[in-house]
């Protein structure tokens, strides 16, 4: 068990209190000159620029959740959503929230944390001209489709969410225009992060050098290369970094990071090569982390497209679930970085927050039997045979694909029932997806944007939601979702939430496949080194020895 | 001659507008690259509109192309999707790849041209044979190969140098590295240096030149070896545009930063103005370089004249 020694205390709001007297609002916060306490770790090329409501990967998230605070904050090891900023955000209807923040808080440039970075920043984020790829987790407010209209090509009417009122600096209502009681749970994600005056005011000069609220501020950024965090003394959270800063080192190819570690060239690792997989536990011992992530792999399939379209299809689907041994396939190919899956969630929720183990039951368990006559009673493949798509550029897909494929084919004792079918870059792959070209099964991952079991459905199956990409379309599922969403009591939402997945297993729209774990390995130059539900190393509670 | 460097100038022009063309094409075919900015998620129409919009993706491939030179001729190379103008990139990239190149080439020409001569002075001796016997091993190792094992060696079991090159890349770090990148070539240099050397040294001038009584360092050096070299320059001179632009996997094992990084960023990213930019200026430097190697033969042998 890791974290025994980590303390973590809620007495944040007196913390608060007592910082703020002793800030002044020095405009750099940056401390130690010397390379003592240093934590070096790797890092990927962010994507996009460095804004809240512009980062969806990973490697910006990482750099954001150092530099930021939010109203909430996900307990790295319970992913529970906890106040941060926020002092309390209440509602009676589960539609209309009322927020209030805690006084006292600062961005490391000086400038107060007050309702409005939070107004200013969503506003923003959500605007259409801004063209903001976080903008859709705006799409609950009310006044959204005013700022943000859907249809290509439309202007917006407005520039900012009407659903957004200020109350007074340390207080904001939020109006959503549905019912949603886990809203609240949303706001520990990257996106709702509060936004400094200075970001408005001097746009590209904050890009190049982002400045936040949080444990870290950057010290030094040389974009495509790497980036200084340093701890920010005038911290006002009580998880102030437990080491003097961060430096990351975008490494292009993880097998050199890894050799880098090995040498000791750098200290975290957070990425570990498949090829290195076998060794690792032997190079790094108990240096090497190996736990579940908010990662879920599976098979989608084109339900729009003929062949799939039908009732009796999902019997053909159902089958194929019941063709993959999920078991071997984790064990031989990933080495067991993966576990079966056995419902459309992932561990990291935990029980209490919509994990359930074997929800999907029988249907995902290996049965070579059962999966033929399911498949002979639903009519057979389509065609007689399938496909199984996927990117060939990125993430080695191929291995596992041809896998499954084989177990299937080995079930059907018919070894061209199922064949790989790349598809060049990850680009092609997704427009493929999204402009509905696909006639044949293929592949999806789906990492949580923050632990809620809403966020595993929702986004996926709703009808017409941004993310289904099976076009999957169930009354049933979507009146439970509604409703779910609705129920204030959440045990009694996340329940609702378990009931509509239910729905999942009967019509099968994509087959779990396994639950990605995060991987990290570290140099014995640390300790206290865990990641967080997101697989992202928990970086402020880091201790350099 | 003067006009000769003129006219080769001038050939570029139409060169430049074609290769930039056929890559803006390239990349162009690769697809949309707007929905892979969503990761996993499927994009939201409207902003996936108006990033096409903001990054002049809505008009056509011609319309596109005429845009993209257009901004060239003002100086304006694009950005890259985090935002980074490409002209930076550049600024960042090419210093540290054109170090990264002067050092293999320095290995070539030392190393290749000196193997060269000694077995080719000593044909058919156990060195030639032994030499020729290790050429063929380095040219069918992948670059891949000799590059985990060297790094594995050289920078975590004996610790002589570090794995990967720190960010500003300094000459002293590349050494390694250059060696990995050179070595193929190197190879090659010394093949051709040896055959070269062992077909002149039966010429009438080098006969005359031992006749006359100078010495054999002398003959070697001034007769034997400035005639030889007119294909081995060529080579080199070709190499140059083939290792900067070839870098990609050496420079992604060492983590080096250079244009092979960018340009494997910006394929992987289907971001045309990287993948252009960087690949345009390689395509000049091709150029340059053959046209240096071009002047560099009348000065190795006087006959050849340019008018």
């Amino acid at each position: 068990m890791r974290g025994a020694t980590r303390v973590r205390c809620a007495v944040g709001v007196l913390a608060v209190a007592l910082a703020a007297t002793a800030c002044g609002g020095g405009s750099s916060g940056s401390s130690g000159g010397s390379s003592g306490g240093i934590v070096r770790a790797s890092w990927g090329d962010p994507q996009n620029p460095l804004e809240p409501t512009d980062t969806n990967e990973v490697q910006g998230g990482k750099v954001l959740d150092m530099i930021f605070r939010g109203l909430k904050k996900y307990n790295p090891k319970t992913a529970k959503a906890e106040n941060m900023i926020a002092q309390s955000i209440t509602s009676t209807d589960a539609q209309n929230f009322d927020i209030k923040i805690k006084p006292g808080w600062k961005f490391s440039n000086g400038q107060p944390v007050t309702s409005d970075s939070f107004i200013n920043a969503w506003n923003y984020g959500a605007d259409l001209k801004n063209a903001q790829l976080n903008a859709f987790f705006f799409e609950q407010i009310d006044g959204y489709d005013k700022v943000h209209p859907d249809a290509v090509g439309a202007t917006p009417t407005a520039t900012k969410l009407s659903g957004l009122t200020k109350v007074s600096d340390t207080e904001f209502k939020v109006k959503l225009n549905t019912k949603f009681s886990l809203w609240p749970d949303t706001l520990g994600y990257a996106a709702f992060y509060p936004l400094p005056q200075s970001f408005f005011t001097d746009h590209s000069g904050w890009l190049k050098k982002p400045v936040g609220n949080g444990p870290y501020l950057i010290q030094q950024y040389t974009k495509g290369t790497q980036m200084s965090l340093r701890k920010w003394t005038g911290y006002k959270g009580d998880d102030a970094a437990a080491n003097n800063g961060v430096d990351l080192r975008v490494y292009t190819d993880n097998n050199t990071a890894y050799t880098d570690l090995q040498a000791g060239n750098i200290d975290l690792v957070d990425d570990i090569p498949a090829s290195q997989l076998k060794n690792v536990k032997s190079d790094l011992g108990s240096r090497y982390i190996n736990e579940p992530a908010g990662i879920i792999q599976t098979i989608s399939f084109p339900l729009y497209a003929k062949g799939w379209s039908t009732p009796q299809s999902a019997l053909v689907r159902q089958g194929l679930s019941m063709a993959i041994n999920r078991k071997q396939i984790t064990q031989q190919i990933f080495q067991n970085t993966r576990t079966p899956a056995s419902d459309w969630t992932s561990p990291v929720l935990g029980d209490a927050g919509g994990f359930k183990e074997g929800l999907c039951g029988q249907e995902c368990d290996y049965n070579p039997t059962k999966a033929k006559q399911l498949i002979q009673q639903g009519g057979g493949l389509p065609g007689g045979k399938i496909t199984i798509g996927y990117n060939a550029d990125t993430g080695s897909h191929k291995e596992w694909v041809d896998a499954t494929c084989n177990s299937i084919n080995n079930v059907l004792g018919n070894n061209k029932a199922c064949v790989g079918e790349p598809t060049g870059t990850f680009a092609d792959f997704r427009n493929k997806i999204t402009n509905k070209q696909m006639t044949n099964p293929f592949r999806s991952g789906w990492q949580m944007d923050y632990p809620l079991i809403q966020d595993f459905l929702q986004p996926q199956y709703f009808t017409n939601a941004s993310s289904n990409d099976s076009h999957y379309n169930s009354p049933t599922f979507d009146k439970l979702v509604n409703q779910a969403n609705a129920e204030s009591n959440s045990s009694q939402a996340v329940s609702t939430f378990q009931d509509a997945e239910k729905q999942l297993v009967k019509d099968m729209p994509a087959i779990p496949l396994w639950y990605q774990n995060g991987s990290a390995g570290y140099s014995s130059n640390l300790t206290d080194v865990a990641l967080n539900p997101f697989s992202v190393p928990v970086y402020n509670e880091i201790k350099v020895k | 001659m003067g006009r000769y460097v003129i006219r080769r100038l001038l050939q570029m022009i139409p060169v430049f507008i074609g290769s930039t063309f056929l890559i803006f094409f390239m990349v162009y075919a690769l697809g949309d690259p707007v929905a892979a900015l969503f990761g996993e998620k499927a994009p939201d129409p409207a902003t996936a509109a108006q990033i096409r919009h903001d990054l002049y993706l809505d008009h056509s491939l011609g319309a596109q192309y005429l845009h993209y030179m257009k901004n060239i001729f003002v100086g304006d190379f694009g950005t890259a999707f985090n935002g980074e103008p490409v002209l930076t990139l550049m600024g960042d990239a090419f210093p540290i790849t054109i170090r990264l190149t002067i050092v293999a080439i320095i290995f070539e020409i030392i190393i290749g041209i000196l193997l060269g001569v000694i077995t080719g002075m000593r044909r058919g001796k156990p060195v030639d044979t032994g030499v020729l016997l290790l050429t063929l091993v380095v040219i069918s190792v992948p670059t891949f190969v000799t590059g985990y094992v060297l790094q594995y060696v050289f920078g975590v079991e004996l610790k002589w140098t570090s794995p990967s090159v720190s960010p500003s890349a300094p000459f002293n770090e590349l050494i390694l590295p250059g060696l990995v990148l050179a070595l193929v070539s190197l190879a090659y240099v010394t093949r051709l240096t040896r055959t070269s050397i062992a077909e002149n040294t039966r010429a009438d001038y080098v006969r005359t030149a031992v006749a006359k009584g100078l010495p054999r360092h002398r003959v070697i050096i001034r007769h034997l070896l400035r005639n030889s070299l007119i294909p081995v320059v060529t080579f080199i001179g070709t190499d140059i545009g083939a290792l900067m632009g070839g870098a990609i996997v050496t420079e992604r094992i060492f983590n080096i930063h250079g244009v092979g990084y960018q340009l494997y960023q910006g394929i992987l990213r289907n971001n045309a103005p990287t993948v252009v930019g960087f690949v345009t200026i390689l395509v000049l430097v091709f150029l340059l370089a053959n046209l240096l190697v071009d002047l560099l033969y009348a000065v190795l042998d006087p006959r050849i004249r340019y008018a």
